[in-house]
């Protein structure tokens, strides 16, 4: 007989194990995951917990993340609750099945770990691997740390499972700098997780008494209109991100800002745009600059699908420049989030000033003094200084 | 012979009519035989002795004895010409489908 009867806590865990005792509180009934590089410490912990008998869920380990993807997709189908974790080029390999998931509307969690992508690969903080699955139909949310990575995983499964969302939802944690790096994290009891996610009851699965085909193919005359009902779940998922937010703020005491959340905004001439973990280093910065009289502010994507377009609309007027920090490039263009924020705010009344921030590619460190650089650069182009807007910080050369 | 009921498969009528994702009953057939058959097949009944090799070899089990004579239900033949293969009295012809052209 399994024990899970969690008393809450706090543990000195790294964002891996955050993960891990996230997910066992969300009781999945499956877990499936292929264990081996680039897995994370994820799967190594719930493996753990089933050994000892603290976490009750059918744990599969299959030959490969293509593979571990479409067992969590059969798992959800008969109405099971599952679970599964990956990175990079793990997260690539799924490519096919994550199209499946959200399309055929199963409500899967999964955290990936952001790391370099091949080649040459490492196993350090990147975020092309994620941004590069942006059309799949998932809900991603990046983290800052431990904490939020076991929040998030917590939240995921409401949102996700969500009447008018069903959609599968990723949470992304930075390799290395979140996921193997040691914070204390408060572990909420059992008892208080289960009243603010009860279990599983899908209203997309297939039983004896309700026998159904799945996946099938749609012809031109249906398809269009099964894309524009991802789309609306995708659109509904705004909302419902920022009451769920709020709703775990007012049990758990961690309210983590719905889509995005601001730092020292509200008279803010310039603003940086961050993604994870990076987050953290730059309030840091901006506190520091701001000691110095410079009208500096942070704002935290959260969420990069569903993307906050009416958030970056209401910015444009508010400040007179926007960096954006990519961790992740794409080749011949510029960083995705970079794309996105100019995109959101572009209107009739002008274009916004923009700097696109290349850097910590590849897990390099990004460091104050980068950061500080940044908001300079930011602080020029709002005097009217000319700024090429794209940069990279932090190359050797 | 028992076969797969025809059941009419309600089509929405608006985006909040479609099933979540792409998924719909099980064991229903939407509309009979899919409209695939190209060649049909013909039984002439007075070369026919009724040795039910084409009533036991179709695979769709489309052939029905039950009137005394053999009958093919076009709902769901598929046109696959076994019928008309095994039969020793070369009593079936395979037809095309459709307008004839010359």
């Amino acid at each position: 007989m399994t024990n899970q009867n969690i008393v809450s806590s706090r543990e000195f865990l790294n964002g891996d194990e955050a993960v891990a005792y996230g997910a066992r509180l969300c009781r999945p009934n499956v877990v499936s995951v292929y264990p081996i590089t680039p897995q994370t410490i994820v799967v190594e912990k719930i493996s753990e917990f089933v050994a000892n008998n603290s976490m009750d869920c059918e744990y599969v380990h299959v030959e490969s993340e293509h593979s571990a993807m479409a067992a969590a997709m059969g798992a959800s189908m008969v109405g099971a609750r599952a679970f599964t974790a990956t990175s990079s080029q793990g997260l690539a390999y799924m490519h096919e099945m994550l199209h499946y998931v959200s399309g055929s509307r199963f409500p899967i969690v999964m955290m990936n770990a952001n790391r370099t992508l091949a080649a040459p690969w490492n196993i350090f903080g990147d975020q092309r691997d994620s941004m590069a699955q942006r059309d799949t139909g998932w809900i991603q949310v990046y983290v800052e740390n431990g904490q939020e990575s076991l929040d998030m995983i917590i939240q995921a499964y409401r949102l996700a499972e969500h009447e008018g969302i069903y959609l599968p939802v990723m949470v992304n944690l930075d390799g290395f700098v979140n996921t193997h790096t040691y914070e204390l994290v408060s572990i909420p009891s059992q008892k208080e997780v289960d009243e603010f996610l009860p279990a599983f009851a899908s209203k997309n699965a297939v039983d004896f008494n309700n026998p159904r085909s799945y996946c099938m193919s749609a012809s031109t005359e249906w398809n269009m209109e099964f894309r524009y009902q991802q789309h609306e779940a995708m659109m509904n998922a705004k909302k419902v991100i920022e009451s769920v937010d709020k709703e775990f703020g007012d049990k758990f005491g961690r309210y983590h800002g719905g889509m995005v959340k601001e730092y020292k905004c509200d008279d803010a001439e310039v603003v940086l745009v961050t993604t994870g973990s990076v987050s953290g280093t730059s309030r840091l910065v901006v506190d520091s600059m701001r000691e110095k009289g410079l009208k500096v502010g942070l704002v935290k994507l959260r969420f990069f699908r569903p993307f906050p377009v009416e958030y970056f609309k209401g910015l444009k007027s508010r400040v007179k420049a926007v960096g954006v920090i990519d961790r992740n490039l794409s080749f011949g263009y510029e960083g995705a989030v970079g794309s996105e924020v100019k995109s959101a705010m572009y209107d009739s009344c002008g274009s916004p000033k923009v700097i696109d921030f290349i850097a910590g590619i590849a897990g390099r460190d990004i460091k104050k003094k980068d950061i500080e650089l940044m908001y300079n650069k930011l602080l020029n182009l709002s005097k009217g200084q000319k700024e090429e807007e794209l940069q990279f910080i932090g190359m050797r050369w | 012979m028992s076969k797969p009921q025809i059941v009419k498969y309600k089509m929405p009528e608006s985006q909040k009519d479609m099933p979540l994702g792409p998924s719909s009953e099980a064991g229903v057939i939407i509309e009979p035989n899919a409209g695939w058959r190209v060649m049909k097949p013909i039984i002439d009944n007075s070369k026919c002795v009724m040795c039910l090799k084409c009533w036991i070899l179709c695979p769709d089990g489309v052939i029905d004895r039950e009137k005394g004579t053999l009958e093919i239900d076009y709902n769901f033949c598929k046109g696959c010409g076994i019928c008309s293969y095994e039969c020793p009295q070369k009593a079936i012809t395979m037809v095309k489908e459709g307008k004839q052209y010359d």
